[in-house]
């Protein structure tokens, strides 16, 4: 009897020891004469749980998690390669409520297949989507992804159809598709584990922008902090190119698309388009000014799409399943479906992937089971280094684009990172200024200088040097920021901080006070 | 030593890794990535060799090179050690970690112990932010850490 066990191959599965459970695995069934087929899958983001391996049975797949190298004996004491109970058991894979609970359309095979492979990819419903596009009028394809109500998923929330018809109308002799992977907010992870879990997804989302905008070559840029991802990504694309996906014919149709994986160099920064674009190129990752808009003069001058990894990847079932199919997801002007990443002090963390529409105290508690160290929830920082910390009190805000906004925040890359009561809300406000001042392209001075100027002024409050008047200087110092930078790095970093100094104003209290309340 | 043999096998190796990059667009960063890949860092001499090849001033090679967090200006030692600074990280006590760790090594960020054993980077996210706090040493990831493990891959790194 040959027995298929699955244990993922994803970095956050290899952190917590995912080869040495996989070799246990292998040894162990050896010894025991067992015949047993390990595949490597992605993750299917239930990271709490990492290492999650999954038995194919008769009834569907079942799961253990998480699971210790030590634990795999007494797996095969228990039988798990039939499905038997064991006390790291949680039955059917699917059956899980925070799998069950979610509307999987982006991620709907990662976690599921060998990331490699392509009979799998195709198995499940994979490349149905660049079939269909092969056969349409780039602008039907764009008109498509216009109508499915898709907004730019790395933050900014922009008409992902408008910018795909910018670029098609535009003329010139060269084109590009540049992806941007370069995932570097805290508390987001949804990239990496499409690129190590579902890498094709991507692949087939880029040809297709390619062949909506007339564009023949494609860039992922992504980040040296993730190399899983990377060599993942790179053998995906030798694999499509071999199987005629990408090359001169994609798919034996008349279209011609190719890319490449570009590795960017641990700035934060370059995941801003402009940035990215010119580090692509090779120059220093500065920010240029808008306009010119990339998409009419982008990577080496030429008219340019550049979408987030979630945008491109939800591209293929737009095209496969229509564009009222993944429009019908969602409230207001949000539509479609978001993953959510749960991270930081959070007893469920994972990539929760659902339509827009729950609210931020249904993700954090529901959901994600409220902290991991079991601690009050004191605040939850959503959209990166650059997003908003929200209280408690404000746990009824729409998880859509506009409920964030009207509240003061952003929904960015929908990272979701749970703190505590032990969190320093000063602390955690000079952090933000800190990281601005070591990330600042130094382009522009009110990033450059604001963000140190900042970190001192923070310090002065936390030092209980004049607090009132710096308090005030700090509101100034970020309008001055929010308003004169010239991206979002600069431009943003005031959201932390202010929302800190909003919502939590007691840590902000002269030292003496804050000494006597504790 | 001859220093001029020296020389001159390091000006071969840049030149064979921006033979294997010209092709590129905008080969830049893939050729500064390969030098530090064979060299452990990027040797002075290798920024008037770019410059040339791809027909810049030396300047804007060192502008370049000097942007970027990843790219070192001397050696790391024979261990690596990013240990993550970021938000997610930062709510499961990762700067109680780093403090101990510091101490620990008897160094601060970007410094390299006096064995050249360990050299501690900061990193801002490796993506790893649901298993925090983490880590990557050598290129290995390491996730829902504390003290315990991290003294341990500290120490078995020192051997």
């Amino acid at each position: 009897m040959n027995v298929t066990v699955f244990v993922p191959r994803d970095a956050a599965a290899l952190a917590v020891g995912a080869d040495r459970v996989a070799s246990a695995i292998i040894t162990e069934a050896r010894a025991r004469n067992l015949d047993v087929h390990v595949v490597r899958n992605g993750s299917r983001g239930l990271l709490w749980l990492e290492v999650l391996v999954e038995v194919r049975t008769d009834h569907g797949r079942v799961a253990y998690g998480p699971v210790k190298p030590s634990d795999v004996p007494s797996l095969f004491e228990a039988d798990f390669l039939s499905g038997g109970d064991h006390k790291l058991a949680h039955g059917l894979t699917k059956e899980i409520p925070f799998l069950k609970g979610q509307t999987r359309l982006t991620f709907a095979r990662c976690g599921v297949t060998d990331p490699l492979s392509l009979d799998d990819y195709r198995h499940y419903q994979g490349l149905k989507g660049l079939e269909k596009a092969v056969t349409l009028a780039p602008a039907d394809i764009v008109a498509e992804v216009t109508a499915s109500g898709l907004r730019g998923r790395g933050g900014a929330g922009f008409p992902t159809g408008s910018k795909w018809k910018t670029v098609a109308d535009a003329r010139a002799d060269r084109k590009y598709i540049v992806c941007n992977a370069d995932e570097g907010d805290s508390g987001t992870f949804a990239d990496r584990m499409i690129m190590e879990g579902d890498p094709f997804v991507l692949i087939e989302g880029m040809a297709i922008a390619g062949i909506a905008v007339g564009a023949t070559k494609g860039y992922i840029y992504t980040r040296s902090e993730y190399p899983h991802a990377i060599s993942t990504m790179e053998d995906a694309i030798e694999i499509a190119r071999a199987a005629g996906i990408l090359g001169p014919s994609v798919l034996g149709s008349p279209y011609a698309f190719d890319m490449e994986v570009r590795e960017g160099a641990g700035a934060y920064v370059c995941g801003e388009e402009t940035s990215l674009l010119n580090s692509l190129e090779g120059k220093r990752g500065i920010v240029r000014a808008k306009p010119p808009l990339p998409a009419l003069e982008g990577l080496f001058g030429k008219p340019t799409v550049v979408n987030n990894v979630m945008s491109l990847a939800s591209i293929p079932i737009i095209l496969d399943r229509g564009a009222s199919f993944y429009r019908d997801f969602g409230v207001g002007r949000s539509h479609g479906t978001i993953p959510i990443q749960l991270a930081g002090n959070i007893r469920h963390g994972g990539l929760y992937e659902t339509a827009f529409g729950l609210t931020l105290g249904e993700l954090v508690n529901e959901i994600g089971g409220g902290t991991l160290t079991g601690r009050p929830v004191k605040a939850v920082q959503v959209g990166g280094p650059l997003g908003a910390y929200f209280p408690p009190s404000l746990f009824s805000t729409s998880f859509d684009y506009e409920s964030f906004t009207a509240a003061g925040g952003l929904i960015g890359h929908a990272g979701v990172v749970v703190f505590d009561d032990a969190a320093d809300m000063l602390k955690q406000a000079r952090f933000a200024m800190e990281f601005c001042a070591i990330e600042s392209c130094g382009k522009c001075t009110p990033c450059r200088i604001g963000s140190t100027r900042g970190v001192e002024v923070v310090d002065k409050i936390a030092k209980g040097i004049e607090p009132e008047k710096n308090k005030v200087l700090l509101e100034d110092l970020c309008n001055t920021m929010k308003f004169g930078s010239l991206c979002a790095l600069g431009g943003f970093t005031p959201y932390p901080v202010m929302s800190a100094l909003t919502h939590f104003p007691q840590d902000f209290a002269p030292v003496p006070v804050r000494e006597a309340a504790e | 030593m001859n220093m001029r043999a020296v020389a001159t096998d390091e000006a071969i190796r840049i030149s064979a890794i921006i033979e294997d990059c010209r092709h590129l667009e905008g080969p830049m960063l893939p050729i500064l990535h390969k030098v530090q890949a064979e060299f452990g860092f990027i040797p002075e001499s290798t920024k008037q060799v770019i410059a040339q090849a791809l027909n810049l001033s030396r300047a804007e090679v060192h502008g370049v090179v000097s942007f970027y967090h990843d790219f070192r200006s001397h050696p790391a030692g024979r261990h690596t050690l990013k240990l993550c600074r970021a938000e997610a990280c930062q709510a499961m006590g990762s700067e109680d970690l780093a403090k101990s760790v510091k101490a620990r090594l008897g160094i601060d960020w970007h410094e390299t112990t006096p064995d050249g054993a360990v050299t501690l980077e900061p990193v801002f996210c490796l993506g790893l932010c649901a298993c925090a706090p983490a880590a990557m040493l050598d290129g290995e990831v390491y996730g829902r850490l504390d003290e315990h493990c991290l003294s341990d891959m500290v120490t078995e790194a020192r051997r």
